[in-house]
């Protein structure tokens, strides 16, 4: 490397480094609605300095929008970008939000959220977390069960088949992925249809009401995925707008 | 009314507001609350059809004119049901309060139904407070905002016990109908704000009360589902339902309108427009025309009857409060078949 091409060198270590935070909030989702922030459009800046000082801004579909999430996503991206190797100052803050400052300032100085919300909350958020991811295992097994039975397999026989029996796909990973957080069964030879809650395997007797609501919960997740991606144009109507129907 | 191939439908609207956000009804030092809500309101309006939308200075405050123009000679709307939210905390004379609707339901008689409030945190003055509320206004029905905020307070819950009182002079008052909004901040903020356990829990203890909860319990659709269907007075109010998604997600509007009437069934949902958020003709006549889209996603689902939209268009809603229904709008009533061979009482 001459001193010549340093300057170009730089700005595409640089470009690398913008990059790999993008990619890094890619892996952070909304915990309510179990979708990735760039994907929803709730990222509307983010910037790594020549010296790796990275600058993130987040948007949320309301100002109203729950206080809580709202931590979890500016906390949960805050580490996923302080993570990318090159960045060595994270500067991230979410926007135009009615608790935005307490929530800024909890996550820059990595308090916690009751510190944050100080005589608001009791406890931490990990049990509000858990609660989503079992909404999310259930939604994901609906989104699997439909590919089994599209591929043939008779209603009645999905108790008896294992995760690996269903067709490999992103949604099946990403069930996987969802089960294994909660410490739920989760290998190949693991059933395909568990409890949420307990990891036991569903019982035949139990089939309808476990695929109705697994089916009710993807909807409700989806509905509100739908709202929330709507209110987002609507408040900032250069972001994207589709009906996404996974 | 509103008439389409040769059917009639008798149109309950049961949540509208009439709202004053306009600035010179800020609270000083609470402006960025109260422009923050009304702002998240008006984006909501955003998710109905372009040609509905207003400019936000007509939304923050508009006309006694323009709504009943909106919603009676234009929205096919034959009763309104008035379901306050008060949030003084922000706007200096209430925001939508149950004094402002009387008032305009004064003047035109026959049209609304007056709900009023309580909150529990407001103790023995505000059940006095109440008492009257319901008396002079002949209130049957409430509408409760468990997040509002009061003081430094986020919010409250139906399983107060401060809440319990009330609903128990709701029974005494004949107040049956209970309208139920989930916001998004209540203490703790740790917990789910728009958990509704507590709903469960009250429907259960009162069961001379009927809950309705308002845009079906949205985001908890599913938690709302599940207590709707061991709790038979649970209702669900189609507000937000059929305004935020039938025009801009029509394929999510066409699976929640399946899974409501598959776990809680046609006699459950009953119509609102939310205005000023939506207009209420667009609605009524985009909920006629709709059916279940045919897609193998949907095909758990049966397609809605004339019948069943009739019921859930007004009839539903005027069994609970009431409302006299002209007999050509009624249903007919089903053929009462003798038994055979069975001999009378």
């Amino acid at each position: 490397m001459t001193a010549v091409d340093l300057p170009g060198a730089r700005a595409g270590r640089t470009a690398a480094v913008t990059s790999a935070v993008w990619s890094a909030l890619g892996t952070v989702r909304d915990p309510e609605l179990d979708e990735p922030l760039t994907d929803l459009g709730f990222v509307s800046r983010a910037e790594v300095s020549r010296a790796g000082r990275a600058v993130v801004r987040l948007r949320l579909p309301t100002y109203f929008c729950a206080p809580n999430f709202a931590f979890l996503m500016v906390a949960d991206a805050y580490d996923a970008v302080s993570a990318v190797p090159g960045v060595r100052e994270a500067d991230v803050a979410l926007d135009d939000h009615f608790a935005a400052d307490a929530i800024n300032r909890g996550v820059a100085a990595r308090a916690g959220f009751v510190a944050s919300f100080e005589g608001e909350a009791v406890d931490e958020l990990d049990s509000l977390r858990a609660d989503f991811v079992r909404k999310a295992v259930l939604a994901g097994t609906d989104r699997v069960c439909r590919a089994v039975l599209a591929a043939g397999t008779d209603r009645e026989r999905l108790t008896e088949l294992t995760l690996g029996d269903a067709p490999e796909s992103p949604d099946r990973e990403r069930l996987r992925d969802r089960r294994r957080e909660l410490g739920l069964p989760c290998a190949d030879d693991d059933p395909l249809l568990v409890d949420p809650v307990s990891g036991s395997a569903v019982e035949p007797a139990n089939l309808t009401r476990h695929l109705g609501f697994a089916r009710l919960t993807r909807t409700s997740q989806e509905a509100n995925s739908g709202v929330c991606r709507g209110m987002l144009h609507a408040r900032y109507p250069h972001s994207e707008d589709r009906e996404d129907t996974r | 009314m509103y008439t389409k191939d040769g059917e009639k439908y008798f149109v309950v609207d049961a949540h509208t507001h009439f709202w004053d956000a306009s600035p010179d009804n800020w609270v000083p030092g609470q402006e960025e609350y109260a422009k923050g809500w009304i702002e998240c309101f008006h984006a909501y309006q955003g998710l109905g059809p372009a040609e509905t939308h207003w400019p936000l200075d007509r939304f923050q405050k508009y006309s006694e004119e323009l709504m009943m123009h909106d919603l009676f000679d234009e929205g096919h709307v034959d009763i309104a049901i008035f379901q306050p939210t008060n949030l003084r905390q922000w706007y200096t004379n209430g925001f939508n309060t149950t004094e402002a609707n009387a008032e305009l339901s004064e003047r035109h008689p026959g049209k609304f139904v007056v709900n009023t409030y309580f909150d529990p945190r407001e103790g023995d003055a505000g059940m006095r407070a109440f008492e009257e509320r319901v008396k002079r206004y002949g209130c049957k029905g409430v509408k409760l905002y468990t997040a509002e905020w009061m003081g430094d307070s986020r919010g409250w819950s139906l399983k107060d016990p401060e809440a319990a009182r009330y609903l128990e002079k709701c029974q005494e008052l004949g107040v049956r109908n209970i309208h139920v909004h989930k916001g998004p901040t209540i203490w703790p903020l740790d917990k789910d704000a728009f958990d509704v356990s507590d709903i469960d829990h009250v429907a259960t203890n009162f069961q001379e009360l009927n809950f309705i909860v308002e845009h079906v319990g949205l985001p908890r659709i599913e938690d709302f589902c599940f207590m709707a269907t061991q709790e038979r007075n649970v209702y669900a109010g189609l507000a937000v339902v059929v305004g935020g998604l039938m025009h801009a997600r029509p394929k999510f509007f066409a699976k929640v309108m399946g899974e409501l009437m598959f776990w809680l069934g046609e006699d459950k949902l009953i119509f609102g427009a939310d205005y000023a958020i939506w207009e209420p003709k667009w609605q009524v006549e985009g909920f006629v025309d709709w059916n279940m889209p045919k897609d193998e996603e949907l095909s758990d689902f049966a397609p809605l009857t004339t019948a069943q939209k009739k019921k859930i268009l007004g009839l539903n809603a005027a069994r609970l409060y009431d409302i006299d229904v002209p007999a050509d709008l009624r249903l007919a009533e089903p053929p009462v078949v003798e038994p055979v061979g069975v001999p009378g009482p």
